[in-house]
């Protein structure tokens, strides 16, 4: 793609609060005329992007370009971008005309220029006849309408969003996203928009790109993002899914759920761990025999608006959640299949939870900044040593008084058969684990590693 | 009479006793003369008395001094205090609002000491000094706390729309802060037209305020001269507080 067809380029960004690092290396462009969307849980680090790109902030390490020319150092009145706020911002000692024509004012616009815009911009948020109201006597939705019109009649070069939305109820929010989506295609200017809604990106957006912890995890178009994200955060987070633990048997043939399912990838190896992510509208019902690829037995139906929303036990017991316009009864024993093209499979990020670590005496080892007991065969105390323990390893307990450590349950994962969590420690660092038990987000945990589950190999040293 | 008004009752007798009461007293006393008679001469002789309109004229004029003096110190000192990047601590806050917590008599005459021992001669500039120092406080923290509640999202949206600090603070921070203004100039102004013991202590006596010939008339017997005075300071206090009232407001809303 030709460079000048970027707008904004930013490239190896970081910025840290204090300790927590809150931006790691983003490397990002943004094309002239885009929509673009960032998407991620809230404190993922995307409004932070956006008041860098503003000048609200500014970055720590990398570069951030507009129209090639670099932005840093650049106070914000200085920049050719407007924002529209979250809580709107309206200046409440102004009346709406004011309001709009705050910006134009201080460029010194003619007075029937700055009539002549106020009025067209307007006319484009449908809010003629408002200029005089005051603006505390508006509607969240109708502010709303203002504080984009403030932003775009000073026809910024890119028009920054943060979460504006939010503070809508639905019908006003789905409402918005049309007319937000309208205003676009109108004005031509390139709109970065940040959410954490993945249906209104998947609605408005060209481009998404998906935050989380401070780093990308995929940036491309809404149909990409839906239908193969590159791993299971991204999968979880955007549209409902069956993410489940499989294994690549060979190209184009992988397992799960305990049954051997024809794909379309390929180039993962053999008898290779993988993720497989199957969305709920791709398993299908039939009658058939021999089309049928295992089956299952219902366990609940509801009936959510188009279509019905199931929850099934198949064969080898696996949960699954199935959409189908038809729906069957809750008991029923039903036949079903997946398309090859359905199914998305997905490196694993980790196979099991690995640490530097170093031997402190005869079976102790320390790592996540506590001792545990094992066997230290073979290793003398202050050896580095590489822990490695696997996922179903590590209990989690409701008490900490039999627990070496202590963590809070940060993202939780269902995989069918199992839920895979991930708990950040006292010490700061993950640690991942496969339960059967039910736990909440933010749950504090007591964490235990039996003496046996713990598996050292030696480090190796690097000069 | 329901439960609930039964509380209102003490505060009523209260209100009675000591607000209306003593000010219906004023009006009578203050048109009345010496063997209790209806009269205005106490309201006419005040506007024939060159001295008592003078002294008032000289009143106002202190008192539109030391509210000016006290928005200059006290605005970017609540500025400064509500602004996170430059104080961090509350520490400082509580230390501004501290002189408050001592008894203003004791502070005034410590200060007339200190100028005493300094060998400042006594005069308009230590009485200005004085009142600035007591009421100073009463400026800095409504505006403060005007300050620091707004959001900073004006600030940046502001800025944002191409404004220099500048102007965001002339046309942005500025108007938003007026309703602390306001309030501090009320707790300023009205108390410094009407103070005597400022004056005398600070000046020794040589510059009177009105509050000053109140207090020499009531001192001295003559309760229906003073009290006519106390009326038509009362007035114009009233009238005062009206205006403002319809200029902004809000003007108590951003008030302690």
């Amino acid at each position: 793609m030709a460079q000048d067809e970027r707008i904004i380029n930013i490239e190896h960004l970081s910025k840290s609060f204090g300790d927590k690092k809150v931006l790691d290396d983003i490397n990002l462009y943004v094309r002239r005329g885009e929509f673009l969307t960032l998407l991620g849980p809230s404190g993922c680090g995307k409004t932070t992007l956006l008041r860098m790109i503003a000048g609200f902030l500014q970055p720590d390490e990398g570069v951030i370009t507009l129209d090639g020319r670099n932005i840093e150092g650049i106070p914000p009145h200085k920049r050719p971008l407007n924002t529209v706020f979250q809580r709107y911002a309206l200046f409440p000692h102004l009346d709406v005309y004011d309001n709009i024509a705050f910006g134009l004012k201080l460029r010194k616009t003619p007075e029937d220029e700055i009539d002549r815009r106020i009025r067209k911009v307007l006319k484009l948020v449908a809010m003629s006849d408002y200029e005089d109201r005051d603006v505390e006597t508006l509607s969240g939705g109708q502010q709303q309408r203002i504080a984009i019109a403030r932003a775009i009649v000073n026809q910024p070069k890119v028009l920054l969003l943060d979460e504006p939305l939010a503070a809508l109820d639905l019908k006003m929010r789905k409402d918005m996203q049309i007319e937000l989506k309208e205003m676009h295609r109108k004005l031509g200017i390139t709109f970065i928009y940040v959410t954490h809604d993945q249906e209104e990106a998947l609605t408005l957006s060209d481009t998404i790109v998906v935050i989380n912890e401070g780093k990308i995890q995929q940036a491309g178009t809404p149909a990409d993002i839906y239908n193969e994200p590159v791993n299971s955060f991204v999968a979880d987070f955007i549209g409902e899914s069956n993410i489940l633990n499989g294994t690549m048997i060979r190209d184009k043939e992988v397992s799960f759920i305990g049954h051997d399912f024809k794909c379309v990838d390929s180039g993962f190896g053999e008898d290779m761990p993988v993720d497989v992510v199957i969305r709920p509208e791709d398993i299908y019902f039939t009658d058939s025999d021999t089309k049928a690829q295992f089956t299952a037995t219902v366990k609940s139906c509801t009936f959510k608006g188009v279509h019905y929303e199931m929850f099934v036990d198949t064969d080898k017991g696996y949960e699954l959640m199935i959409q189908d316009y038809d729906a069957y009864e809750a008991g029923e024993e039903v036949k079903l299949y997946i398309k090859p093209g359905d199914i998305q499979v997905m490196r694993k990020e980790r196979t099991e939870n690995t640490y530097e670590g170093s031997v402190v005496a005869d079976g102790k080892v320390e790592f996540l900044d506590t001792e545990f007991e094992c066997s230290t065969e073979g290793f003398a105390p202050g050896d580095k040593v590489l822990v490695s323990v696997a996922f179903k390893k590590v209990d989690l307990l409701d008490h900490d008084d039999e627990a070496a450590t202590v963590g809070n349950v940060e993202f939780i994962l269902y995989k069918g058969d199992h839920y895979h969590l991930t708990v950040r420690t006292e010490s700061g660092e993950k640690i991942w684990v496969d339960t059967n038990d039910i736990w909440d987000k933010n749950d504090y945990v007591g964490i235990r590693i039996l003496p046996k589950d713990i598996r050292l190999t030696k480090l190796q040293e690097n000069g | 009479m329901g439960k609930r008004s039964n509380w209102a009752l003490p505060y009523f007798i209260f209100l009675v006793l000591f607000v209306v009461l003593p000010l219906l007293l004023i009006v009578v006393y203050a048109l009345q003369d010496g063997s209790g008679h209806f009269t205005l001469a106490n309201i006419a002789k005040f506007f024939s008395d060159g001295d008592s309109l003078g002294t008032f004229a000289l009143s106002i004029e202190v008192a539109i001094e030391n509210t000016l003096l006290c928005i200059l110190i006290g605005y970017p000192a609540a500025y400064i205090l509500a602004d996170k990047s430059l104080n961090r601590s509350a520490v400082t806050v509580v230390l501004f609002i501290l002189p408050m917590w001592v008894n203003a008599l004791m502070r005034t005459l410590a200060t007339a000491e200190l100028f005493t021992m300094a060998g400042i001669q006594l005069g308009k500039g230590t009485l200005l000094f004085g009142m600035c120092y007591d009421y100073l406080p009463f400026m800095i923290y409504p505006i403060y706390n005007v300050l620091d509640k707004m959001d900073k999202s004006y600030a940046e949206a502001a800025q944002d729309l191409g404004a220099t600090p500048g102007e965001v603070f002339r046309k942005i921070t500025l108007p938003l802060s007026m309703p602390g203004v306001m309030s501090g100039v009320m707790m300023v102004f009205m108390p410094t037209v009407s103070t005597f013991a400022i004056s005398e202590f600070l000046t020794n006596n040589k510059i009177k305020l009105f509050g000053t010939i109140i207090q020499e008339n009531i001192n001295n017997s003559m309760w229906n001269y003073g009290a006519a005075l106390s009326l038509i300071m009362l007035v114009i206090i009233g009238i005062t507080t009206v205006l403002q009232g319809d200029n902004k407001q809000e003007a108590m809303g951003g008030a302690v």
